[in-house]
C-alpha cells in the first residue's frame, strides 16, 4: 500500500497509526455495553463461530488486519418475528489513548419478520480497526445508527458490510462527529429481491479532521432499492471530508431503483470536501438510477444578508447549518435519536472552528 | 418619529496602497415620513452609502458619524443596525441555500421583535403581503433568493421591508432590472410600506423611472462621493431631462 491506490487516495496513510502496515502500537482496549430489550441476546463468540466471515469477507488490508487480530467476536442477535418497541444500544468505548491500536468484530443477526432498531455508539480514545457483519433475515427490518463521537485523537477503520434478505429493509445512519481520523466503509448487498436499502449520513469535520465515508451499493439481484444521502458540514483549517459513493448494478440486477446523493457544506476557509459518486451499470432495464453531488460555502456576504435582517451572527449560522441537516436527520424517522444528533451539531458549531 | 443623520461621512475600500476613498464627506438627513431619492450615474458612491450605513465589512469609515435618533450606528453591529430599525433593500441580495423563505422571515421577525411572532397571525400576515406585491405563495418553501429571477428577488427584499416595518428602510437600485410589472408591484409595496408615514426612505436609483411610481419629497445629486445637488422631485425632472452630463464637466 502506497497511498496512491484508488481506495487509499484521499486517506492520509501517516496517520493511521500504522493499522495499514502492522507498525501499530498493541494495547488499546475497547469495552462494549449492551442495553437492550428483553429476548434479544449479546454476547463474546469465537472468531471460529461459522457467523464470522458469512457476510464479510476482508476486502482491504486494514479489514483483513482486523480480522487477524480479532481475538473474539461480539454477536447481538434478534429473534424471528421479534418486533421491538425500543432501540438496542451497543456501546463501545475505546480505551487506551492514541497511540494504541484494538480490533474488533461484530456480528448482528436479524431473524426474519423481525423489526429493531440498533444504536452503534463509539466514543473513547483509542486506535480502532473494526469489521462488523450484519445479516437481515427475510422480510425483517433494521434500523442501524452507527455513531462516530469518538475523543479527539482517535484512529477508526471501520468496516460494514450489511446482507438483506427477501424484502427486507435497512436504514442505515452514519453519524460521524468525533475522532482524528475515521474511516467509515458500509457495504450492502442483496441476497435475494425485493430488498430496500437507504443509507443516511451526517459528517461535521473540524479543524484537522478527516472523516471519510465509503459506500457500495452491489445490485447483484432483480428489484431491489438504494437510497443514499450523506451531508456534511466542515469548518477550520485542514478539516477534510471525504465521500465516496459506488453503485453497481449487475446485469441480472433488473428492475434496480438506486439514486445517492452528498452535500457538503463549507463553512470557512481552509476546509476541503472530496465527493465522489460513482455508477456503474450493466443493465438498462432499470427503474431508476442517479446521483448528484454539490459543494457549497456559507460566506460572509450570507452572513451580512441575514445579520441584516436583524439575526445575530451565531444565530445566523446555526440557522443555515440546523436547515442543512434538518431533513437529513428527519428521514431517521426516530426524533430520541435525531435530536440528541442535532444538539450534538449545534454544539460544534457554537464551538466554532478550532 | 425617527431621524437617521449621516454627517460629513467619509468611506474607503481596500487597505493600505489598495486603499481607495469613495464618500467624501456627505451630508443626509433622513426622517420618518419623508422620501428621498438619491440619483447618480454609476461608481458615483451611491450603493457605498447604502452598504456603509448598513455596516457592510468591506467598507471603512475613515470620518464622519451615522446616528440613528441620537445613537451611533457606526458602533453597532450588522444585526444591531437592524434591530435598531435599520433596512437595507439590496441590488443584488444573497442566496442562502437551505434556509426557506418562511423560516428565513420568521427568524428575522423573531430577532427585530424580541419574541417570536404568533404563529397563526403571522402565516396571515405573510400572505397577505406575499398577495399584495404578486407573489405565489409557493414561494415560502423555496430556499432563500435561491434560483429567483430579479424580479422576484426584488419582491421578496420589498416582502421583508412590508413585514420587518423598520424605522428607516434603504433601497439600493430596486428598480434596477425591472420590467413594468415588477417595477410597479415593488413600487406599490414601498408606498403602502410608508402610507403610516412612520417610515422614512432613501431610496437609491440610477434612473428617474421609478420615481414616476415613488414620488420623492427631497431629491440629492450624487456626483463622485458627495451630493452635488438637492432640490424637490422638480430636480427630477431636469435630470430626466438633462442627465447627469452637467455634474461631470470639469469646473474651470
Amino acid at each position: 500500500m502506497t497511498g496512491r491506490e484508488e481506495e487509499w487516495r484521499f486517506t492520509p496513510l501517516r496517520r493511521l497509526a500504522g493499522l495499514h502496515d502492522a507498525t501499530f502500537t498493541p494495547g488499546g482496549r475497547i469495552t462494549r455495553t449492551l442495553h437492550a430489550p428483553e429476548g434479544v441476546t449479546g454476547g463474546v463468540v469465537s472468531m471460529d463461530d461459522p457467523r464470522v466471515g458469512a457476510v464479510l469477507t476482508p476486502f482491504d488490508r486494514i479489514s483483513a488486519q482486523a480480522r487477524s487480530a480479532a481475538t473474539e467476536a461480539y454477536a447481538v442477535v434478534i429473534p424471528a418475528a421479534a418486533v421491538l418497541t425500543e432501540p438496542i444500544r451497543l456501546t463501545v468505548t475505546g480505551e487506551g489513548g492514541r497511540d494504541a491500536a484494538a480490533f474488533g468484530h461484530t456480528l448482528i443477526e436479524v431473524g426474519a419478520h423481525a423489526e429493531a432498531t440498533l444504536i452503534l455508539d463509539h466514543r473513547g480514545t483509542v486506535t480502532y480497526a473494526d469489521n462488523v457483519e450484519v445479516n437481515i433475515g427475510d422480510n425483517a427490518s433494521l434500523r442501524l445508527v452507527t455513531i462516530q463521537d469518538w475523543d479527539g485523537d482517535t484512529v477508526h477503520a471501520a468496516h460494514q458490510r450489511i446482507r438483506l434478505g427477501r424484502d427486507a429493509r435497512l436504514r442505515h445512519a452514519a453519524v460521524t462527529l468525533g475522532g482524528s481520523l475515521v474511516r467509515l466503509f458500509t457495504t450492502v448487498e442483496y441476497a435475494e429481491r425485493g430488498g430496500d436499502a437507504e443509507l443516511l449520513g451526517v459528517y461535521f469535520a473540524d479543524a484537522g479532521q478527516h472523516l471519510e465515508h465509503r459506500l457500495v451499493a452491489d445490485h447483484t439481484v432483480p428489484d431491489c432499492r438504494s437510497r443514499v444521502e450523506y451531508r456534511g458540514a466542515l469548518q477550520g483549517a485542514d478539516a477534510h471530508a471525504v465521500w465516496v459513493g459506488d453503485v453497481i448494478i449487475r446485469a441480472a440486477a433488473t428492475g434496480t431503483d438506486t439514486y445517492e446523493l452528498n452535500r457538503n457544506l463549507i463553512l470557512t476557509d481552509g476546509a476541503r470536501a472530496d465527493s465522489i459518486p460513482n455508477l456503474e451499470i450493466e443493465t438498462g432495464e432499470v427503474v431508476g438510477a442517479g446521483h448528484a453531488s454539490a459543494t457549497g460555502r456559507f460566506d460572509d456576504e450570507q452572513l451580512f444578508y441575514l445579520q441584516s435582517r436583524g439575526i445575530p451572527a451565531e444565530e445566523a449560522r446555526r440557522l443555515v447549518v440546523r436547515a442543512f441537516f434538518a431533513t437529513l436527520l428527519q428521514k431517521i424517522g426516530d426524533a430520541t435519536i435525531s435530536d440528541p444528533l442535532m444538539a450534538a451539531i449545534e454544539t460544534r458549531l457554537a464551538k466554532g472552528p478550532a | 418619529m425617527a431621524t437617521l443623520e449621516i454627517r460629513d461621512l467619509h468611506v474607503s475600500v481596500g487597505a493600505g496602497e489598495e486603499e481607495k476613498a469613495i464618500l467624501k464627506g456627505v451630508d443626509l438627513t433622513v426622517s420618518s415620513g419623508q422620501t428621498h431619492a438619491i440619483m447618480g450615474p454609476n461608481g458615483s458612491g451611491k450603493s457605498t452609502l447604502a452598504y456603509s450605513i448598513a455596516g457592510h465589512p468591506r467598507y471603512t469609515v475613515t470620518r464622519g458619524s451615522v446616528t440613528l435618533d441620537g445613537e451611533d450606528v457606526l458602533s453597532m453591529t450588522v444585526d444591531e443596525r437592524a434591530r435598531a430599525g435599520l433596512f437595507l433593500a439590496m441590488q443584488y441580495p444573497v442566496e442562502v441555500p437551505g434556509v426557506s423563505v418562511s423560516n428565513f422571515l420568521r427568524s428575522a421577525a423573531t430577532a427585530l421583535r424580541g419574541e417570536a411572532p404568533k404563529i397563526r397571525t403571522w402565516v396571515k400576515e405573510v400572505k397577505a403581503e406575499m398577495t399584495a406585491l404578486g407573489i405565489d405563495p409557493a414561494f415560502s418553501e423555496r430556499n432563500v433568493n435561491e434560483g429567483f429571477s430579479g424580479g422576484e428577488k426584488k419582491r421578496h427584499e420589498i416582502l421583508q421591508l412590508s413585514l420587518l416595518k423598520p424605522a428607516i428602510a434603504i433601497l439600493d437600485e430596486t428598480d434596477s432590472g425591472l420590467d413594468v410589472d415588477a417595477l410597479r408591484a415593488v413600487a406599490e409595496g414601498v408606498n403602502r410600506a410608508a402610507e403610516s408615514g412612520e417610515l422614512g426612505v432613501l431610496l437609491i436609483t440610477h434612473y428617474t423611472r421609478i420615481l414616476q411610481y415613488i414620488r420623492p419629497d427631497f431629491v440629492h445629486v450624487f456626483v463622485a462621493g458627495r451630493i452635488a445637488e438637492e432640490g424637490g422631485p422638480e430636480l427630477a425632472d431636469r435630470l430626466e431631462a438633462e442627465g447627469y452630463e452637467r455634474y461631470l464637466q470639469p469646473t474651470s
